[in-house]
């Protein structure tokens, strides 16, 4: 008898557990990050999870940028995609061009009845992932955007005044001329050429990188990298590289590895670079804007973001939507994003919390991070300036690379290179919109 | 008149050859029809429409000038490392059959690097090479060399060749090795009294008799450089330095799965499959010819 009833028991409360958790709706959120970025995921959803008990947010890393993409497109082909998605930047002509697998964020947040005000957002964060209707489409979540970092060490090495102004391309050109002089073995390196040389270039010279505000306004868009300022600015690198003042080390981010070591002496990488390099270098160092053409274009516009935003998939239950909207609202809390853009180095998605964290004295404490922001949200972001939205834009990043390769070794011409860039590149743009009509 | 055993009836043998033949159907001709149909169109990358093109795939690529500078590149990519796993394996081979104390201990250790994942070997060559910390580099850069696969076309073409070809330097090593082992002594005692030295006695004796493995490696090795090495290059050079490393299983996969165009990916493993297709039978009506068995 007693027996019995303890198995009675024992059933009736696993009866009783399953039903509380099947009272809970489950949200599945797909991510690319992985180390301290994957824990501090992590940390926020159980956060969120332990905020309320109506919905279960559940986070699972699928490999990089990249492959979550593919992941998720995989998934979505065999009906079982998640309800959020986080894709690269560079996904985003993807995504949008693919209505009837995506749900727009803006009706998501409508329809799960939470605050949400579009004008809070960054206008130069949101701008990537708006549609020109103003609307957005996906939630930015972790944007960084390129600085110029400085090895103030490897300046006074080298018997250069760390101090020197460092606004303008001219001034840098002398700088690494000095830099050289002085003994530097790598005045100058970069990471992700394509995106910061490139694409944030376009954008902050005010010069536009392709047709139809970037992409921006229809799928029948052409390149336009061999205008006259890119070219201008390429030569010039492809000069520096020959003279051994711009060292190439690779298509990511590999540069890193050389400016955290102390090898090289200014570095060209994005704002996120910040923890890596606050943890690792040990020298002295300063974060100053991207460097700009004075007298090319209109710069200094803004500069654009690289980064993830998350997307909300077709597909799932009505009150499945409601609990993504309910979390992503959670993320776009001021305290939420204060403390991931101080963590990570990420630019803050609202103003909200741009004004939290400079109120927190965190800018005073941490030299340098507020540059960023700063050059993010100086001024309204114009046609060519709101960011790219090409389709196949992965790939033809990809004959960027290659292309940008050929100028340093010296195989071509900056003005060849990037008509080369263009004439291969518009063929993968009419594919794109021929797939996507 | 030559003797056969056949069966009575029909059932048995099909029965017996029916796992086979389905393994091949649900993993071979089943995933390549579709490779087929979906190579005459164009989608986007989460199926939501299809457009029929016809041949519209294949006229792309072939009018694409970096699409067919990769079949030089996949010819000498695959001739390279071919010839790169191949030589040195059998040099290990008649060395190590030599071999009369400890033949075990070495044996085991040549082995070791054919366990090793393609994509950790890749990794492991990089940082040996890389440009600015590698090991090698570094030595390279003492004798005044300067090393740098990240803009020079030859040096990361022979990086990729050796980072593929070094694991299966054992693979043809172990075939190698068996080889050997049953050439008939007697035949090599016989030749050496007549007074053949041992390179005579190598390409007069052991080279002929080996030569049924020989051409099964180099079958074997030849689809390995096409269809298996992409792992290496995808870690080492992702193609470049422009495309020079760019093989054609790498577009293949990159136009797949990180381009997201399932159409030109399609068709482009349909030409793969007649290349390497015309390259098998070539090889069985000219080469094996020569192959004494």
């Amino acid at each position: 008898m007693n027996k019995i009833s303890i198995g009675v028991l024992a059933v009736g409360s696993t009866l009783l557990s399953s039903i509380a958790a099947y009272a809970q709706t489950e949200v599945h959120f797909w991510h690319a990050f992985t180390g301290r970025l994957g824990e501090l995921v992590a940390a926020q959803v159980e956060d969120f999870n332990a905020s309320q008990n109506q919905y279960n947010v559940v986070q699972s890393h699928k490999g990089n940028y990249s492959e979550t993409l593919n992941a998720g497109i995989a998934a979505f082909r065999a009906g079982e995609q998640p309800q959020i998605l986080m894709v690269f930047e560079v996904g985003t002509a993807t995504m949008m061009a693919a209505k009837g697998a995506t749900r727009p964020v803006h009706e998501v947040m409508a329809a799960s009845g939470t605050k949400f005000d579009q004008d809070a957002y960054i206008g130069a964060v949101k701008g990537y992932y708006t549609s020109t209707d103003g609307d957005m489409l996906s939630l930015p979540f972790n944007a960084s955007t390129p600085v110029l970092w400085v090895n103030r060490d490897a300046f006074e090495a080298a018997g250069v005044d760390p101090d020197t102004d460092l606004s303008t391309w001219q001034n840098v050109d002398k700088t690494l001329t000095a830099l050289k002089a002085g003994g530097s073995g790598c005045p100058l390196v970069t990471a992700w050429q394509s995106w910061i040389h490139l694409e944030n270039f376009s954008a902050y010279h005010d010069v536009p990188f392709a047709s139809k505000d970037n992409g921006f306004a229809g799928l029948d868009t052409k390149l336009q990298v061999n205008g006259e300022a890119q070219v201008a600015h390429l030569n010039a690198m492809g000069q520096w590289a020959k003279d051994g003042k711009f060292i190439y080390t690779g298509r990511r981010n590999e540069g890193g590895a050389n400016f955290r070591s102390g090898e090289c002496a200014l570095f060209t990488e994005s704002s996120a670079g910040y923890a890596g390099i606050k943890s690792e270098a040990k020298f002295a160092f300063d974060v100053r804007p991207l460097p700009y053409w004075e007298g090319v274009g209109n710069g200094p516009q803004n500069t654009i973001i690289g980064g993830a935003s998350l997307w909300v998939m077709e597909g799932h239950e009505d009150d499945e939507y409601k609990g993504a909207g309910e979390f992503l609202s959670f993320l776009s809390s001021s305290d939420v994003q204060a403390k991931w853009h101080q963590d990570t180095g990420y630019l803050p998605i609202t103003a909200e919390a741009s004004a939290a964290t400079k109120a927190s004295g965190f800018y005073e404490e941490n030299v340098g991070t507020e540059v960023a922001v700063i050059q993010m949200t100086a001024k309204a972001p114009t046609a060519n300036s709101n960011g790219l939205r090409l389709g196949s834009f992965d790939q033809i990043r990809g004959i960027i690379d290659e292309e940008l390769e050929a100028i340093w070794a010296g195989d071509k011409s900056a003005q060849e290179a990037m008509d080369s860039v263009v004439e291969r590149g518009n063929p993968l743009l009419r594919r794109f919109e021929q797939a996507n009509r | 008149m030559e003797k056969r055993v056949t069966f009575k009836g029909w059932l048995l043998p099909l029965l017996l050859i029916a796992p086979q033949v389905l393994v091949s159907a649900i993993f071979f001709f089943y995933p390549a029809g579709q490779a087929v149909w979906q190579s005459l169109f164009v989608q986007d990358p989460f199926g939501l429409s299809m457009q029929y093109v016809g041949l519209g795939n294949f006229e792309y690529l072939l009018s694409d000038p970096y699409y067919r500078a990769s079949f030089l590149t996949t010819g000498l990519f695959s001739l390279l490392v071919t010839l790169v796993s191949m030589i040195p394996a059998l040099f290990l081979a008649v060395v190590a059959d030599r071999l009369i104390k400890g033949a075990g201990a070495y044996r085991t250790m040549l082995i070791w690097p054919y366990a090793v994942a393609p994509a950790i070997a890749g990794v492991l060559w990089l940082f040996m090479f890389n440009t600015r910390v590698g090991v090698v580099s570094w030595y390279l850069g003492t004798l005044g060399y300067d090393w740098n696969h990240v803009l020079n076309g030859s040096e990361a073409m022979g990086l990729v060749v050796v980072s593929s070809a070094w694991g299966r330097i054992s693979y043809n090593f172990l075939f190698f090795f068996a080889a050997l082992q049953s050439v008939p002594k007697s035949i090599i005692e016989a030749a050496a009294i007549d007074g053949a030295r041992f390179w005579k006695r190598f390409w007069t004796i052991i080279v002929p008799l080996l030569s049924p493995t020989t051409f099964f490696l180099l079958v074997v090795n030849l689809v390995y450089a096409f269809f298996e090495t992409f792992g290496v290059i995808h870690t080492i050079t992702a193609g470049g330095p422009q495309q020079s490393t760019t093989i054609l299983v790498y577009k293949v996969f990159s136009d797949g799965f990180v381009g997201q165009d399932l159409g030109s990916s399609a068709a482009q493993s349909v030409i793969l499959l007649f290349v390497v297709g015309a390259l098998t039978v070539f090889q069985f009506k000219f080469v094996e010819r020569r192959v004494h068995y």
